[in-house]
C-alpha cells in the first residue's frame, strides 16, 4: 500500500497538524513515511504545501512525482487547485475546505472558483470552518478536513481517531472530544457524498 | 532500535549530540535553523550542558567552534549557504590549522531559492578549502554521516563539511539512532604552532593539508556512503549525488535501475569509481542538486568526449531544484502530469503579517520619502524585505546581511540625497555595526532606520543580540545622541514619526531612528504561554 498526499494551504493555517496525525497512525502500523515541509519565507501568509508520502515499502523521493498523488488535502479552496499537476488525473481525490482565505487583492471570483471545483471528477468540498464552529472550535477546521479525507486514506478510522486522541491528549479531554467530534463530522459529510 | 521521525536538520542535530557534541554555534538561516533549535530544546543537550546559544553571525560562530575544537571538544557550526560567505575567512583558515576536537561545519543550501537570494553550491567551498565533505541523500544518512564526520575530523585533524539542501533539511522520515558517546575531555593540542598561522607555520600546515588529499580520496573510495551499483544495461550510467539519488530511484519499480549507478555522498570524488563508470557506459548522466559541480569536473571544460550529460549539456535544467520528473525526462522515460493549474489560480506571495510593526514603519517611510522620488531606500535581509512588494513598494535594494547601510553610504558618496537605510535589529548586530561605523567615521549623510521587533523574525523568532541595547551600540559607535531616536511604529504615532524621519533626512550627517515594537508572532506566542501558565496556576 502507498498513499501520496499533497497538503495545501496558506502559511499559518497549520496544514502540518494533519500530517502529524496521519503520520503517527501510519508509523504505528510500521509504514514508511516521508514528509517534505515548507519553512521560512513562504510561511508569512504565502502559499504553502507539503509532500506527504506513506508506504509499506521504503520511499525513495521526498517529493511526489507529478501526476502521481493520490490526494490533495487542502484547507483553502484556491490553494487546492494550485497542485492539480501533481494529482493522479484518473484516480486522485481532492478534498478541500470551501472557505476562502483572502489575503491578496486579486483573489479570484468565488463563484468561478466553486464552479471550477465542481467540474472536478473526484472531490469533496466541505465548509470545514462552519462545521468546526458549530461544534464549538473554529480552530479545529483541520480535523473536519482530515475527517472528510479519511474514507480515502486506506487507514482504519479507529487508528486515525486514536492518533487524534494522542495528538491532543496533553490539552485535556475537552479539546480531545471536540477534535474527535470534528473528525467524525467531516467523515460523515464525505460518506454522504459518496 | 525503534525509529524516530526527524527532519533532516533534526537528524544532524541528534547525531551530533549522540557523537558527544559539546557545542553548536550558529546564526539562524533557512533552511538550517532547526539544527540548532533542536539542540536548544533537547533534554540530552541540556543535561550534557551542550552550548547552543545563538551566535552574533556565522563568522563569530565559526570562530567559536574553532576555539572549542582547539580545546579538544567536539564542535559543530551550522548556517545557510550564504552564511558560509560570512564565515569564509575562519572557515578557509580552519583547513590550514586543522582540528583538534572534532569540527563539523553544516551548511544548508537552498536550490530554487525558496528563502534565499542565490543558490550557490557549498560543495565548491569544500573543494576550495581542500577538506572532506559529505552530501547525505536521506535523513538516515544525515544522521549516520554527522556521527561519522566527527570521527573523520579527529582521525585526520581536519574540519569536515556537511552539505544539506532544502528538501532534506525540511523533510521528515524515520531515523535509527546509534549509541550516545560521551563528550571529549578538555585537551589542548601538543603542537604549540598548530593554531598560529604565521606564514612560516602556515606554509608547513598547508603542505600537511595537501599531503592528506590522497588519504581523503581513499576514504571516499571506501566510504559506505558512496556506492557503485551495477546494472545490466551499459548504454547509460548515472552519477547521482545527495538527494538526486532518491529522485533517480523514484523512477524505477522497487528502486531497481537497469543502468549502473554511482551514488555519491562523500567527497573528494572517488576518481576510480568515476573512471569505471565512464569506461563502462556509453553515456553518463550526472544528476546533482545545485551547480554542475561533478559534471564539470568529469567532462572537463573541453568536453572532448561529449558523452557526459547533465545540467551543463541541457539534459537537466541549469538552475533550480531537481525532482523525479526532471530525472525521468533526462533518462528518456515517459513524463507524468496531472491536470493543468486552472487559470483563475493566482500567486499568493508571502506578506507582512496583519499587525506587523514593519507595516507602520513603511507607511511612515513612504510618506516621508514621497517628496524625494524613488530609488533612495536601501534595505536588508529579513521580514522587512517584504516591503519590496505591493502595497508598500518601499525599498529598492536587498543584497546581503548589513548591505543596506553601506550601500546607502556608497550612494551618498556618489551624491545621492537623501538616502535611507532600513535594517532589522538582528541583522544590524549580525553585520550592520561596522557599516554604521564607516558612516560615522566619515560623517556620511545617511538616515538609518533599525526596525527593532526584538527578535530574529523571518526564521521563526529566535533571540536577537540587539535586544534592548541598540541605542547604546549606536552611541558607542559614535552616532551623536541627539540624532538617535526610539519611536513606536503605531498608527497613532504616524504623523510624529513622519515628521521625525523628514527632519533627520534633512540632517547632513548620520542619524539613527529605531522604531521599536515586538514582532506580532513572538508577541502572540508569548501571550499564549502566559495564558497557559496562568491557567496551570489557577
Amino acid at each position: 500500500m502507498k498513499i501520496d498526499i499533497i497538503l495545501a494551504g496558506v502559511g499559518g493555517q497549520g496544514i502540518l497538524s494533519i500530517a502529524t496525525i496521519v503520520g503517527y497512525a501510519a508509523v504505528k502500523r510500521g509504514m514508511y513515511m516521508k514528509q517534505a515541509e515548507v519553512h521560512g519565507m513562504s510561511q508569512r501568509g504565502g502559499d504553502v504545501q507539503s509532500h506527504f508520502r506513506l508506504s509499506d515499502h521504503e520511499i525513495a523521493s521526498d517529493l511526489i512525482p507529478m501526476g502521481k498523488a493520490d490526494m490533495i488535502i487542502s484547507v483553502e479552496p484556491m490553494e487546492s487547485l494550485r497542485y492539480l499537476p501533481w494529482l493522479n488525473p484518473e484516480t486522485g481525490w481532492l478534498i478541500t475546505n470551501s472557505q476562502p482565505f483572502i489575503n491578496i487583492p486579486n483573489y479570484p471570483d468565488v463563484d468561478k472558483l466553486n464552479a471550477t471545483l465542481d467540474g472536478l471528477k473526484n472531490k469533496v468540498v466541505i465548509d470545514a470552518d462552519k462545521i468546526a464552529s458549530e461544534l464549538g472550535s473554529a480552530r479545529s477546521a483541520n480535523m473536519v478536513i482530515l475527517g472528510a479525507a479519511s474514507p480515502y486514506l486506506q487507514l482504519p478510522f479507529e487508528e486515525i481517531e486514536a492518533a487524534v486522541r494522542e495528538n491532543f491528549a496533553r490539552k485535556g479531554d475537552d479539546v480531545v472530544n471536540t477534535n474527535i467530534a470534528c473528525l467524525r463530522a467531516g467523515r460523515e459529510f464525505a460518506e454522504k457524498m459518496k | 532500535m525503534a525509529k524516530t521521525l526527524f527532519l533532516g536538520d533534526e537528524a544532524v542535530a541528534q547525531a551530533a549530540l549522540d557523537a558527544g557534541l559539546s557545542g553548536v554555534y550558529a546564526y539562524p538561516g533557512t533552511p538550517s535553523t532547526e539544527i540548532t533549535e533542536f539542540i536548544q530544546n533537547s533534554k540530552q543537550g541540556r543535561e550534557g550542558q551542550v552550548h547552543s546559544i545563538w551566535a552574533g553571525n556565522e563568522k563569530t560562530a565559526m570562530e567559536s567552534a574553532i576555539g572549542m575544537s582547539y580545546a579538544g571538544k567536539r564542535a559543530m557550526v551550522c548556517m545557510k549557504h550564504v552564511g558560509l560567505n560570512v564565515a569564509a575567512d575562519p572557515f578557509m583558515n580552519s583547513s590550514i590549522t586543522g582540528a583538534n576536537g572534532g569540527l563539523v561545519v553544516v551548511v544548508a543550501d537552498d536550490p530554487s531559492m525558496h528563502s534565499s537570494q542565490d543558490e550557490q553550491d557549498s560543495r565548491f567551498f569544500g573543494k576550495f578549502a581542500l577538506i572532506p565533505f559529505y552530501e547525505p541523500s536521506n535523513q538516515q544518512e544525515a544522521y549516520d554521516i554527522t556521527y561519522a564526520a566527527f570521527e573523520y575530523s579527529e582521525k585526520y585533524h581536519t574540519p569536515v563539511l556537511i552539505r544539506l539542501t532544502t528538501r532534506l533539511s525540511h523533510s521528515r522520515a524515520g531515523v535509527e539512532r546509534k549509541e550516545a558517546r560521551p563528550q571529549n575531555p578538555l585537551h589542548i593540542e601538543e603542537n604549540p604552532k598548530q593554531f598560529i598561522l604565521l606564514p612560516a607555520n602556515a606554509r608547513v600546515h598547508y603542505r600537511t593539508l595537501l599531503g592528506k588529499q590522497e588519504a581523503f580520496e581513499n576514504e571516499s573510495l571506501n566510504s559506505p556512503f558512496n556506492k557503485y551499483i551495477d546494472g545490466a544495461d551499459k548504454k547509460m550510467g548515472i552519477i547521482a549525488s545527495g538527494i538526486a539519488y532518491n529522485y533517480l530511484m523514484e523512477n524505477f519499480e522497487n528502486h531497481q535501475c537497469p543502468y549502473p549507478v554511482l551514488k555519491i555522498s562523500q567527497y573528494p570524488l572517488p576518481s576510480k569509481l568515476i573512471a569505471k563508470m565512464v569506461d563502462e557506459c556509453e553515456t553518463v548522466l550526472v544528476a546533482e542538486e545545485g551547480y554542475p559541480f561533478i559534471e564539470e569536473q568529469v567532462r572537463g571544460i573541453l568536453n572532448r568526449t561529449g558523452n557526459i550529460i547533465g545540467r551543463l549539456s541541457g539534459a537537466l535544467p541549469r538552475d533550480g531544484e531537481l525532482n523525479p520528473n526532471l530525472i525521468a525526462k533526462a533518462l528518456g522515460l515517459p513524463d507524468t502530469y496531472g491536470m493543468p493549474v486552472p487559470e483563475l489560480v493566482v500567486p499568493r506571495p508571502p506578506a507582512l503579517c496583519v499587525g506587523c510593526p514593519h507595516i507602520d514603519s513603511y507607511l511612515a517611510i513612504n510618506e516621508a520619502m514621497a517628496e524625494h522620488g524613488k530609488g533612495k531606500v536601501f534595505a536588508d535581509i529579513g521580514c522587512y524585505t517584504l516591503g519590496a512588494l505591493p502595497p508598500y513598494n518601499a525599498i529598492y535594494t536587498t543584497v546581503d546581511m548589513g548591505a543596506s547601510i553601506t550601500m546607502a553610504k556608497g550612494a551618498a558618496d556618489a551624491g545621492l540625497r537623501p538616502v535611507l537605510a532600513v535594517i532589522g535589529d538582528s541583522t544590524f548586530t549580525h553585520s550592520g555595526m561596522t557599516s554604521l561605523l564607516d558612516c560615522v567615521y566619515e560623517n556620511t549623510p545617511v538616515t538609518v532606520m533599525i526596525l527593532d521587533n526584538s527578535t530574529t523574525g523571518m526564521t521563526g523568532g529566535q533571540d536577537s543580540h540587539a535586544l534592548g541595547v541598540l541605542g547604546e551600540i549606536c552611541k558607542g559607535l559614535g552616532v551623536k545622541e541627539e540624532h538617535i531616536h526610539r519611536i513606536t511604529p503605531l498608527k497613532k504615532d504616524h504623523e510624529a514619526n513622519v515628521e521625525l524621519i523628514k527632519k533627520e533626512l534633512a540632517y547632513e550627517g548620520v542619524s539613527v531612528i529605531i522604531p521599536t515594537r515586538e514582532c506580532i508572532q513572538t508577541l502572540s506566542r508569548r501571550m499564549k504561554k502566559q495564558q497557559a501558565a496562568k491557567k496551570a496556576n489557577s
